[in-house]
């Protein structure tokens, strides 16, 4: 039966019965037991599976690392990594082990390992709390890199990447958690790999994931022509066919993203539409990214974080050029 | 080959000031009466600064606040045992130290109200800025530590972090790094029983934290960190020792009586019997009863100091308001290379167009 869920207890649901279904399911991760999380994404779930959810000591090489292990025994382990930035902590595991155990070892030892981690600004927290790493997980063969917009997309992409025979990094937009409800099937599964055509429109064609597709729907309500929004839901492996059709439609395409410009995926999606839809293009794609600084302190957040009327300004100039 | 027993080691512990108030007169450090005031009224600037803190964040007016709380004499006391020229290298919750090391009230408001103004090195201090991340920081100590050594000058570095702390690589690594290349760092793991919600017996097997130095080949002790005179006695040692090239690790046995920052609810982990336990056992306390009896101590300087206190900080609240309101986020192009790149300078360019057209609309 569909409940109205919030982002975070679409999280804890589907972990819940992700528990239930599979015996191999292990949770555990820096006070996401007793505590339930600091979002308080896994509350409870301690209490219904003792045996598989745990407090784990303050490491993210080895939060990362022992997954590696504990799915060799044939476990699904799906840790949590407390905010993101704290993953570069992990990222010699995830690169070095996680993302190539299936290729060293030709496909007989895997790791279908989920890592969660809250990601992003827009909160007002401390440093390093806000970071957009996307891209970096996405420069890693081997990986899944998923961002959900939604608490409908959070169950479905969360139990796919669960379901997954391969490491899936499951980014948490932080700013979402708590900021609106919507209705969630149960079982609900959305596949990796698949974007989602979020409005269909002729004009211009904008790609955003995360909040940043929420701050786009915002823009998109002000402006007066025919928008087509794209969530690709799935960053690696990236949908480029669905982006590709669009394109090849509009003729125009602005990415949005909250990470810093230079070598974000903005830049990689630009390079597959010159690829599959060059000739069809009628102005340069458009980037509305956040600034090449490291995310500032909350005092100066705002003025860092994309927002409807940069998006807006971005697509005015794609469909003026 | 038989079997021989080729290593063993123990950990003492240290403790001047006995809960009882019994007091080990041998063991008393050798420091003036102005001085023991001064550590009374360190430890009470900060206490107050974290309370005035955690109201100013309940009221919205401050970020994310990581208090002090029941963790005063462990971090007034080692910071009070440096000398000048020596390095703090702090992490999220040093107010006690840091204050005591001469940074500004108002900067550590500053920091919190999100600023990275708070976060600037006072000319000629030996001082980094708060590490957010947890354990990253010791490395950066090892390195002072031993780029004090490598140029001949006798400076130290101390740095401060957790329990949890002690579960991750890094500090480990810096550990050894100190203990290879002799470096002058003194580490201080204040063991304040709880990461976030995560108890100590969650974060390791061992008997004490201490000993995660003996890995290392260096020195490590354990110190009641709510005893002051214990905790600057011991931290004497260690940086004297730390200045001839060999590097400790001091755990400080403590407590965080407050939130482990104003975003989380203690009592989702915690019994409030412990939490009486240990607010029977404060250092500020301890140490007031202490001065009392020793009569250094009466109701009429303590108001003096309560004053001083209040109006130092009601002063540096205005400043820091004053700087938030005061604050230009273009600064944060400014300071991310010596040189701002050509693209970067085009991205602060359309972005101060776009805010003057702002202003204009
Ligand atoms: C690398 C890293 N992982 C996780 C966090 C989130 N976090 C902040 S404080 C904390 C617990 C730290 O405990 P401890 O080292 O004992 O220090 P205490 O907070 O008790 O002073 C955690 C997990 C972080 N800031 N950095």
């Amino acid at each position: 039966m569909a409940e109205r869920l919030r982002m975070i207890e679409a999280v804890g649901e589907t972990l819940r019965s992700e528990l239930e279904r599979d015996d191999g399911v292990v949770v555990y991760g820096e006070d996401v037991g007793r505590a339930g999380g600091v979002f308080r994404a896994t509350e409870g779930l301690i209490d219904d599976y003792p045996d598989r959810v745990f407090d784990s000591p303050v490491a993210e090489a080895g939060i990362v690392g022992v997954g590696v292990g504990l799915a060799a025994t044939g476990m699904r382990p799906v840790p949590e990594i407390q905010f993101q930035s704290f993953l570069y902590q992990g990222f010699h595991q995830l690169a070095q082990h996680v993302a190539r155990i299936r290729s060293r070892t030709r496909g007989t030892i895997t790791c279908p390992m989920t890592i969660r981690t809250p990601y992003g600004g827009g909160i007002h927290a401390l440093e390093l709390h806000s970071e957009s790493f996307e891209a970096g997980f996405s420069h890693v063969p081997g990986l899944k890199v998923a961002i959900p917009s939604s608490p409908a997309e959070t169950a479905g992409l969360l139990r796919s990447s669960i379901r997954s025979p391969d490491p899936v990094v499951f980014m948490e937009p932080t700013r979402l958690y708590r900021s609106f409800r919507e209705e969630v099937p149960d079982d609900h599964e959305v596949p990796l790999g698949e974007a989602r055509v979020v409005e269909d429109g002729d004009d211009v064609t904008v790609v955003a994931w995360g909040s940043m597709l929420r701050e786009t729907l915002d823009a998109v309500d002000e402006i007066d022509a025919s928008v087509e929004v794209i969530d690709p839901r799935t960053l690696y492996p990236l949908d480029t066919e669905t982006i590709a059709d669009s394109v090849r439609k509009t003729g125009r395409c602005v990415v949005v993203h909250e990470a810093p410009r230079t070598g974000g995926l903005a830049g990689e999606i630009t390079a597959r539409i010159n690829e599959e839809a060059f000739l069809y293009l009628e102005a340069p794609v458009e980037r509305v990214t956040g600034y090449d600084v490291p995310v500032p302190l909350f005092a100066r957040e705002d003025d860092y974080l994309p927002d409807a009327d940069r998006i807006e300004d971005g697509i005015r100039s794609a469909l003026e050029f | 080959m038989p079997r021989e027993d080729v290593a063993e080691f123990t950990i003492e512990s240290v403790q001047v000031l006995a809960e009882d108030e019994t007091v080990d007169e041998e063991l008393i450090p050798d420091l003036s009466d102005e001085q023991l005031l001064e550590l009374y009224e360190s430890m009470k600037r900060s206490r107050r600064l974290d309370e005035r803190a955690i109201a100013l964040q309940r009221r919205g007016e401050l970020g994310t606040y990581a208090p002090a709380i029941g963790q005063e004499a462990a971090q007034v006391g080692t910071a009070f045992a440096m000398a000048d020229g020596d390095w703090i290298v702090p992490s999220f919750r040093e107010q006690p130290a840091l204050l005591v090391r001469g940074t500004p009230p108002e900067q550590i408001l500053q920091y919190a109200l999100g600023m990275e103004e708070g976060a600037e090195i006072p000319d000629g201090e030996g001082a980094l800025p708060p590490a957010i991340p947890v354990g990253t920081q010791p490395l950066h100590a090892a390195g002072i530590g031993w780029g004090e050594a490598l140029q001949d000058r006798d400076n130290v570095a101390v740095t401060y972090f957790g329990d949890g702390a002690t579960s991750e690589g890094d500090v480990y690594e810096a550990f050894n790094f100190a203990g290879v290349y002799d470096a002058q760092t003194v580490f201080v793991c204040q063991n304040n029983r709880y990461a976030i919600s995560t108890g100590i017996e969650k974060q390791t097997r061992a008997e004490t934290f201490a000993q995660k130095a003996i890995a290392a080949g260096i020195d490590g002790i354990r110190v009641d960190g709510n005893d002051i005179l214990a905790v600057y006695r011991v931290a004497q040692e260690a940086i004297e020792q730390a200045r001839d090239g060999d590097p400790v690790l001091i755990e400080a046995l403590t407590y965080r009586r407050s939130m482990h920052t104003t975003s989380d609810d203690p009592t989702a982990y915690r019994e409030s019997e412990e939490e009486a336990e240990w607010e029977a056992r404060d250092p500020i306390l301890r140490f007031q009863v202490f001065l009392e009896d020793r009569g250094l101590l009466d109701s009429e300087t303590e108001d003096e100091i309560d004053e001083r206190i209040e109006s130092e900080l009601a002063d540096a609240i205005d400043q820091a308001r004053t700087a938030n309101e005061a604050v230009d986020p273009a600064d944060m192009f400014r300071y991310v290379y010596d040189e701002l790149p050509p693209y970067l300078e085009a991205q602060l360019e359309a972005f101060e167009a776009e805010r003057g057209g702002e202003t204009d609309g």
